[in-house]
């Protein structure tokens, strides 16, 4: 990512550090300046903390979720601190340990169930669907599931088409769940937060390549009772000309894309879905009215994808106020491919949003 | 380590309990031959489904009623008492009977209402099996829980659930149990602990699993008084599912408190037990996990009972899962939409002259447990209970329109965010037909 924009920062003949400073200002946006940075990992680890410790309903279960930290380390000192009871290593049978989870919160806690990767989730898929998301409208509200399943969704860095699939179209296709994407650490936290504490299964989709990736976050989003409220978008980044549609990673390139956009004259507003299932679509249409213009941007193969129920929705109610036909950057129609130079072409890239905002900028010109 | 835990099997469990002791210890690594359980034929038993043998049907018939003579025989010589000799007291007797003649009374009416076109779908009766139903759930407390599959009506009715609200629900009616909105296959009461009501096959045990990891839960992090055991039902085509497999591990492995209940009526819809199976004894599974497996005529009520109280005792110890392989028939098809043109009817007829109901009927009668007369007036009781069932779901509304979008979340903010930027679910005209989601 950072190689790309250098190398746009070589031929355009910026200096390096305003560069920086932009990038580093794409982040600090948002927030008031506080000064403290999280990384998401971090974020998740003390939310799931914090909420095990509030309520001692609340327990982790998965594969590598105690003794090895977390597969990704998102539940270091997890197990040390609240014992093997309540953070359960499992064996290697997700089928079988989802299933227990949705048992376990019919009758009466608060399992989050991680998945080592949401791949993993196709087989167990039976119980987050037909046993989690269904119950409570086929039992008429007996039987509510206040379950969470967690882990890291999408591609992540050469790890092949069976680890890399992204499925919030998937799951976001599923009545009786909600769907949730964060990106920053304000997001990871206040989200995950929110779901654990909601009576409803929530299907809470990470991304590897944010663990890492630091944040700031607010004195407010410390706070142990601080929470997001679910189906709600975020506007990122305001501006009139177009309205770019994100989530996950793909909010850190469309952000990107928008200071590229800047200094062609073109002032993008970026949304931040964070809730794919409820979809905040007033959020949607109030700024597409405004700029009548749509970019929507998902790391997934663009058929029956998240862009594509939003394009849906914005010609259902807000039709007349667009300018251009919608644009829809997606992945690739195919599986993942493994060497590097393809997967980077398979997935979105930050140019890739920078050139369908030019087209639909211009086309009405 | 494993030795006494993987081969220790519950048998003969109606010897009395200074004897049973004394066995437990002989039994480590040794596995008993079926012949010396009660009522077991397993490594007969299987044939019938391909040989027509009239040998063996006279056998067997012969079988359940010797064995419960040979019992009470046997209790005769240890007690002196004639009333500490029978399996049950006759308050125990009469409830068995009125929940088995509920069960077959009911099944029989849902036939009759499906061919009436009052029910519909995908239904699937129990008659023949109600001795594993009555034998099991009228062990357990309100706060057990019950696992089913889609043949869950009789689970149901057993467990508490009154015979007018499921027959309710199965005409789709709102005064059903799930307000119409379940099911035959979807029954649920949150207020009887019955979990579902599942129409996938393996799909209630991790359920079933996570019910007793709550019981555990409660008992050892949250420290409260918690004993409750959950009973999981499913057939013998399950037992060859992955899910059946990854839940007796993990049951075994942090002993949980639940009894695995097989089923097994020999067939999966077409497909006969012995063709899906490479190895059709399904209790011996339950020791390669860990956990004692034990076989039970399961067209015996009483037998089935006395090794259900062991089984659930067990689970509330805290010793663990316990695997039983029942024995049972249907005498129905798989579904009311199956012709059941694949099994042999002289298998149907042989299963026929088990019928448990009978059975515990001839068992009362031959002990004088009650008279002729006050089974007669259990069973027109049930018939005016089924009656009363059918009139009142009959009766019932459907539902309204507006509950379609009803129950979807527990948290109605669920539906997200309206044009009007306020949340869905606060619109009037939400539950309406003519609301837009």
């Amino acid at each position: 990512m950072f190689g790309f924009i250098r190398q746009r920062a070589a031929c355009r003949g910026n200096h390096a550090s305003s560069l920086e400073r932009g990038i580093r200002a794409t982040a600090l946006r948002t927030f008031s300046s506080s000064g403290k940075e999280m990384t998401v990992r971090d974020a998740l680890n003390s939310a799931l903390d914090e909420e095990m410790s509030a309520d001692p309903k609340v327990f982790l279960m998965g594969e590598e979720v105690g003794e090895y930290q977390g597969a990704y380390k998102i539940s270091r000192g997890l197990l040390k601190k609240y014992g093997p009871e309540r953070v359960r290593d499992t064996p290697i049978t997700e089928a079988g340990f989802t299933g227990i989870g949705v048992g376990a919160a019919y009758y009466g806690l608060k399992p989050v169930i991680e998945f080592m990767t949401f791949n993993f989730s196709m087989q167990a898929i039976d119980h987050i669907i037909n046993s989690a998301a269904k119950s409570n409208y086929m039992s008429a509200g007996q039987i509510s599931v206040p379950i969470v399943f967690r882990g890291p969704n999408g591609a992540a860095a050469g790890v092949g088409a069976q680890h890399s699939q992204c499925f919030a179209a998937w799951y976001g296709s599923c009545p009786g769940l909600k769907v949730l994407v964060p990106y920053s650490s304000e997001d990871a936290r206040g989200l995950l937060k929110a779901a654990i504490r909601d009576p409803d299964p929530v299907v809470f989709l990470e991304n590897e390549l944010l663990y890492g990736e630091s944040f700031p976050v607010s004195a407010e989003a410390l706070d142990s009772s601080f929470c997001l409220p679910i189906g709600k978008a975020k506007i990122e980044r305001e501006g009139n000309d177009v309205t770019i549609t994100a989530f996950s990673k793909m909010v850190g390139y469309a952000l990107k894309a928008a200071e590229i956009l800047a200094k062609e004259g073109i002032s993008a507003e970026v949304i931040n879905l964070r809730s794919i299932r409820p979809l905040d679509t007033s959020t949607i249409n109030a700024s597409v009215r405004k700029t009548n213009r749509l970019v929507t941007v998902e790391e997934g193969v663009p058929q029956h994808g998240v862009g594509a129920e939003i394009c849906a929705t914005v010609v259902e109610e807000s039709f007349y106020y667009l300018d251009a036909p919608i644009e829809r950057i997606a992945g690739a129609d195919v599986p993942m491919p493994y060497a590097a130079n393809l997967e980077r072409i398979a997935v979105p890239q930050v140019d890739d949003i920078v050139r369908a905002a030019k087209r639909i900028c211009y086309r009405s010109h | 380590m494993a030795c006494s835990a993987t081969a220790k099997i519950i048998h003969n469990p109606l010897l009395l309990s200074s004897s049973r002791s004394a066995e437990k210890s002989d039994s480590c690594c040794k596995m008993l031959g079926p012949s010396s359980f009660l009522g077991s034929t397993s490594m007969s038993k299987k044939l019938v489904s391909v040989n027509k043998g009239a040998s063996r049907v006279s056998r067997r018939s012969a079988n359940v009623v010797a064995v419960s003579s040979d019992v009470v025989k046997e209790k005769k010589l240890k007690s002196s008492s004639a009333a500490s000799s029978l399996l049950i007291t006759k308050e125990e007797g009469l409830v068995l009977y009125e929940d088995m003649v509920l069960g077959r009374a009911f099944e029989d009416m849902c036939a009759q209402m499906y061919y009436r076109g009052k029910m519909f779908g995908f239904v699937h009766l129990y008659n023949g099996q109600e001795a594993v139903s009555t034998g099991f759930i009228k062990l357990l407390k309100k706060e057990d829980c019950v696992v089913s599959t889609y043949r869950d009506h009789v689970h149901a009715l057993s467990k508490g659930v009154p015979a007018r609200e499921v027959m309710s629900e199965l005409f789709g009616k709102t005064t059903g149990c799930c307000r119409g909105q379940g099911g035959s296959m979807h029954m649920f009461s949150k207020e009887h602990n019955l979990l579902g009501g599942f129409a996938f096959i393996g799909e209630g045990i991790p359920v079933a699993t996570g019910a007793a990891f709550t019981s555990k839960y409660k008992r050892e992090v949250l420290k409260e008084d918690c004993d409750e055991v959950t009973l999981a039902f499913f057939g013998d085509g399950t037992c060859n599912n992955g899910q059946f497999f990854e839940c007796l591990n993990m049951a075994a492995l942090w002993k949980l408190p639940i009894v695995f209940v097989v089923e097994n009526n020999l067939w999966a819809i077409g497909m006969s037990h012995l063709r899906a199976t490479s190895d059709p004894q399904i209790w011996k599974k339950g020791p390669a996990f860990g956990m004692p497996g034990v076989h039970v005529d399961g067209m015996d009520v009483l037998k089935v009972r006395e090794v259900a109280n062991e089984a659930i005792a067990r689970a509330r110890r805290g010793e663990g899962p316990t695997l039983v392989e029942c024995e049972t028939y249907r005498f129905r098809g798989h579904s009311l939409a199956d012709p059941d043109e694949l099994r042999d009817p002289a298998e149907k007829a042989h299963y026929a002259t088990r019928d448990p109901i009978t059975a515990l009927k001839k068992y009362i009668l031959e002990n004088n447990l009650a008279s002729e007369a006050e089974l007669k007036a259990i069973e027109k009781k049930i018939d005016e209970v089924v009656e009363d069932a059918v009139e009142f779901a009959d009766e019932s509304p459907v539902p309204a329109r507006s509950q379609l979008l009803e129950n979807v979340f527990a948290d109605p903010r669920g539906f997200g965010i309206g044009p009007d930027g306020k949340y869905r679910c606060e619109d009037p005209k939400f539950t309406e037909g003519t609301a837009q989601v």
